[in-house]
């Protein structure tokens, strides 16, 4: 069955069994492998995307569900490294392994959207169901605020019209 | 993984140098390494080398060969190099080296010896590199090479200001002959510029981009995917299965059965599936109907264990393992006497990158992509499974997504190459996170019924442990064992480690600081006991115990005065015995010496009447020698490894049952969340010696150092882990 979405601002359509999930559409058949797997079962995060905004579980995600839907990937957040949680999680040498940062960020990036402050509380909610076996979770803390920050920065700077970046 | 490895390197070295295609300099460096290894790191044992090239536009590429799971080795392999080589890190291209015997050795990941056995040759590869760039510039120049310097990638004169970069020598340096080592004056590590000095990851931009780096992302023209569906319960055989349904479903092209061989973390009965897709693979495995032979092992039980081990401690051990004076008397004649029982269960590896292995079998050849931490083992085991000489098989070695000790086992190599043999394409064999749990290798359970005296002052006289453990006759099971030397030995004249067994069916390895993580919770919960029996302040009680050893001069496994000392750090940072805590709040403390590192840390807790545990900070203190190579990653290491001590203290277990592990995914075994994560500090004191490992000694004084906090905190002693299985609610 052909399936239309898009996918980090491209217009894609796959032709797979609908009940596919989403994760394995994304790794397997687009060859994108950003997106991990660590669960299958929705309990880890490692395969943490964007569909419409929202910080969204792939692995049990059937692909017929994205039908129409703006999906972005941890490829799509920025392919040069650029993005203010990318730059941030680089900055503080956040991954171990790094396996699991994928679905971090992309749950970050989400949060920050909404709420660009979170507090230490906010950032545990926000959080929770992102494993990282590595248990790099002090450096995951001070990299998402230091997104916060570099992201309060970027505004100002557009603010007050400098237009750096 | 264990400490009894200990390489010596000799001072002979062998040394190939020659000119790159398109000019520039490869060096190729192999060392001599003397030592035992023992069967963990068998890999350890041969030569050591390494790999530079300079390129004409003064980039320095760097072949990182050892096995990166995390721990930071793809980026401090080549600090050591560019240091001595005196070129700017940002100079430096890292790139991940495939297996290599010829030219590599010590291409393992395990027991936290990467920094112990590369410290001295890295650094002697690029000092020689070094000294041949700068025999380049004296021919040219004609001038003495002692008249020249170098920083950061180039050659000085300062006489006459002149100055040439390597990239501008290298093609020249390459014709030189290869001065000898002996002639090679290393930095100090005043003189240290790159090491010491943070650097963050060198894979870190394609981390945060998504690029695929791991195992599991290995794409090939014309792969296929395969599952391996097995019996939960190990060393089953296959009675029966219907292939035919499943060769129906969508997208199966091929289901056949293996066979499986007998040795433990070998390759097992159970049915291949192999599809277009991994999807469809597990899809139709999911409708696989298999009837197994479970054999002797479905009758093991973590309960049986338990009682098996209570019967045990009640007989005579069958084994003595260290006896010191006579426990006996000195059990009598104390002035008082504390007697416990402490159990630790079972735990998976649970790396979150699932195992998984790309291989391509062709005529006469074998090509494989493996997560693993051992691939020379792993190369060898496949040549030896698929009946071909070692040198036709190629391995890439690939990032990890964690290690933790899992991947010292190649049992899923070797599954991916016998179901390549028979596919003929690539293949990717890719286990489900149920498998991963089904089928691990654990960290085994253990049962200790001691029994300790004090003297009339309080202090240690006598330590009796009776170990009822896992194994055959004089064989422990993997991660079964105990040291001769294990603390307090040495400490108490009068000292008994003896041990009885149980026959395990269910396979077991090292998982990150191999036994030291289980027993320290022992040693160090009962020593707290006895300090608390003796109205001592448990730090205190530890101190003196350290000091008399330090004051009779005593040599001992562990260095006392090292020990002291960050005992003495981790008090002064936590401000131990200084703060006011509310009742169900306190502080612990415990220390434990294990891969070279001395770590003493300090947890506070608190726990709800309710009984919930909240931890509120750890301190640690740690020595590793007198550097810390890569301080940014030596403190996300250390924090890693409490948390994951702390996680294993507080909800992490593997019981059996039918001898199968009932644990399946993640709602069952549980991993640490963020809001379980408490404020981390870390303190290194930087003593004496080269620096050693990290990756694991910082983890096992976690566990007691939590359980002594909680008795601080509420008065209940816990003498078996988890804490999840404990009703600590107080009134
Ligand atoms: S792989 Fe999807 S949540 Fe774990
Ligand atoms: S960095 Fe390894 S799982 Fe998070």
């Amino acid at each position: 069955m052909k399936i239309d979405f898009t996918l980090n601002g491209a217009a894609t359509t796959v032709d797979v069994t609908p009940d596919m999930p989403l994760l394995w559409v994304l790794r397997d058949v687009l060859d994108m492998k950003g997106t991990k797997f660590g669960c299958g079962a929705s309990l880890c995060g490692a395969c943490t995307v964007h569909v419409d905004g929202k910080a969204t579980r792939t692995c049990r995600l059937p692909v017929q569900d994205v039908k129409g839907a703006k999906v972005t990937t941890i490829e799509g957040l920025s392919a040069d490294g650029t993005h203010p949680v990318q730059i941030a999680w680089k900055e503080i040498d956040v991954p171990q392994c790094g396996y699991c940062q994928a679905g971090q960020m992309m749950t970050v990036s989400a949060l920050l959207e909404t709420n660009p402050s979170p507090s230490d509380g906010q950032i545990n909610s926000a959080m929770n169901r992102n494993l990282c076996r590595c248990a790099t979770y002090s450096r995951i803390r001070k990299a998402i605020h230091h997104s916060a920050e570099l992201i309060a920065g970027d505004e100002a700077a557009t603010a007050s019209g400098s237009g750096a970046k | 993984m264990s400490d009894s490895t200990k390489g010596r390197l000799s001072r002979r070295n062998f040394l190939r140098v020659s000119a790159l295609a398109g000019g520039g300099l490869l060096l190729s460096t192999r060392f001599e390494l003397l030592g035992t290894a023992s069967a963990a790191t068998a890999d350890a044992a041969g030569s050591l080398s390494t790999h530079v090239s300079i390129s004409p536009d003064g980039l320095v590429h760097i072949v990182a060969q050892n096995p990166e799971i995390g721990q930071g080795v793809k980026t401090m392999l080549p600090m050591l190099i560019a240091e001595e080589l005196d070129v700017a890190w940002e100079q430096v291209r890292v790139t991940q080296g495939d297996l290599d015997t010829d030219s590599f050795s010590g291409q393992f990941a395990g027991g936290s010896m990467a920094t112990p056995m590369h410290w001295k040759p890295m650094r002697v590869a690029g000092a020689t590199a070094r000294a041949m760039l700068i025999g380049a510039a004296a021919s040219r120049w004609g001038v003495s090479a002692d008249s020249l310097t170098t920083d950061a990638g180039a050659v000085l004169h300062k006489a006459t200001g002149r100055s040439l970069s390597y990239g501008e020598l290298a093609t020249e340096a390459a014709a030189l002959a290869v001065p000898s080592a002996d002639n090679l004056v290393l930095k100090t590590p005043q003189e240290f510029k790159i090491l010491g000095v943070s650097k963050p990851g060198v894979d870190n931009s394609k981390i945060v981009t998504g690029q695929p780096l791991f195992g599991i992302d290995v794409t090939l023209p014309g792969m296929k995917y395969a599952v391996f569906a097995k019996s939960p319960v190990y060393g089953a055989k296959l009675k029966a299965v219907d292939l035919e349904t499943v060769k129906q479903a969508a997208g199966v092209s091929h289901a056949f059965v293996v066979r499986g061989d007998t040795p433990l973390s070998g390759l097992q009965d159970g049915v291949a599936i192999v599809a277009d897709s991994w999807w469809a693979a597990k899809s139709a495995r999911d409708e696989l109907v298999v009837e197994w032979d479970e054999g002797p092992t479905a009758a093991q039980s973590s309960a049986g264990f338990a009682e098996q081990a209570e019967l045990l401690s009640k007989g005579e051990p069958t084994q003595v393992i260290k006896a010191d004076g006579n426990v006996e008397v000195a059990l009598g004649a104390a002035a008082k006497t504390v007697e416990a029982a402490y159990s630790y269960p079972f735990i998976a590896h649970a790396p979150l990158e699932p195992q998984n292995c790309t291989c391509h079998v062709t005529e006469g050849a074998v090509e494989i992509w493996a997560p693993s931490q051992t691939p020379e083992r792993a190369r060898d085991g496949v040549a030896e499974l698929l009946g071909i000489d070692k040198s036709k098989v190629t391995l890439h070695l690939t990032r990890m997504g964690g290690g933790f000790g899992r991947r010292l086992y190649n049992d899923f190599v070797m599954e991916s190459a016998q179901i390549a043999k028979q596919v003929g394409v690539p293949v990717k064999l890719l286990w489900t996170r149920e498998d991963d749990m089904a089928h691990d290798l654990y960290r085994p359970g253990g049962f200790h019924y001691l029994k300790g005296g004090l003297d009339a002052n309080g202090d240690l006289s006598a330590w009796y442990d009776h170990f009822v453990t896992f194994g055959e006759g004089k064989k422990f099971s993997a991660s079964a064992s105990m040291g001769l030397a294990e603390f307090p030995q040495g400490f108490v004249a009068d000292y008994s480690l003896v041990a009885s067994k149980m026959a395990l069916g269910v396979p077991t390895g090292a998982l990150r600081a191999p036994t030291s993580n289980a027993i320290s919770f022992v040693i160090q919960s009962f020593m707290d006991e006895l300090a608390h029996a003796g109205s001592k302040d448990p730090l205190e009680f530890r101190l003196q115990l350290l000091d008399k050893v330090i004051a009779a001069g005593t040599k001992t496994r562990l260095d006392a005065k090292r020990m002291r000392n960050v005992l003495l750090l981790v008090a002064e940072k936590s401000g131990w015995g200084k703060r006011q805590l509310a009742r169900g709040s306190g502080m612990g403390v415990a220390f434990h010496f294990s891969h070279r590192g001395y770590f003493a840390e300090v947890v506070q807790a608190t726990v709800s009447k309710r009984g919930d545990v909240a931890v509120d900070q750890i301190w640690v203190a740690g020595d590793v020698g007198n550097l810390i190579i890569n301080p940014i990653n030596a403190e996300n290491q250390v924090q890693g490894a409490v948390l994951d001590g702390l996680a294993q203290a507080l909800q992490q277990e593997i019981t059996f049952e039918g001898g199968a592990a009932k644990q399946s995914n993640f709602h069952n075994f549980k991993l640490l969340r963020m809001a379980q994560a408490p404020p981390i500090e870390v303190h290194f004191l930087q003593s004496e010696g080269d620096p050693t490992g990290l990756g694991e000694p910082a983890l096992p004084p976690v566990p007691p150092a939590l359980c002594n906090a909680i008795f601080a905190a509420t008065g209940q002693r816990v003498r078996s882990l988890p804490l999840a299985n404990h009703d600590l609610s107080w009134t």
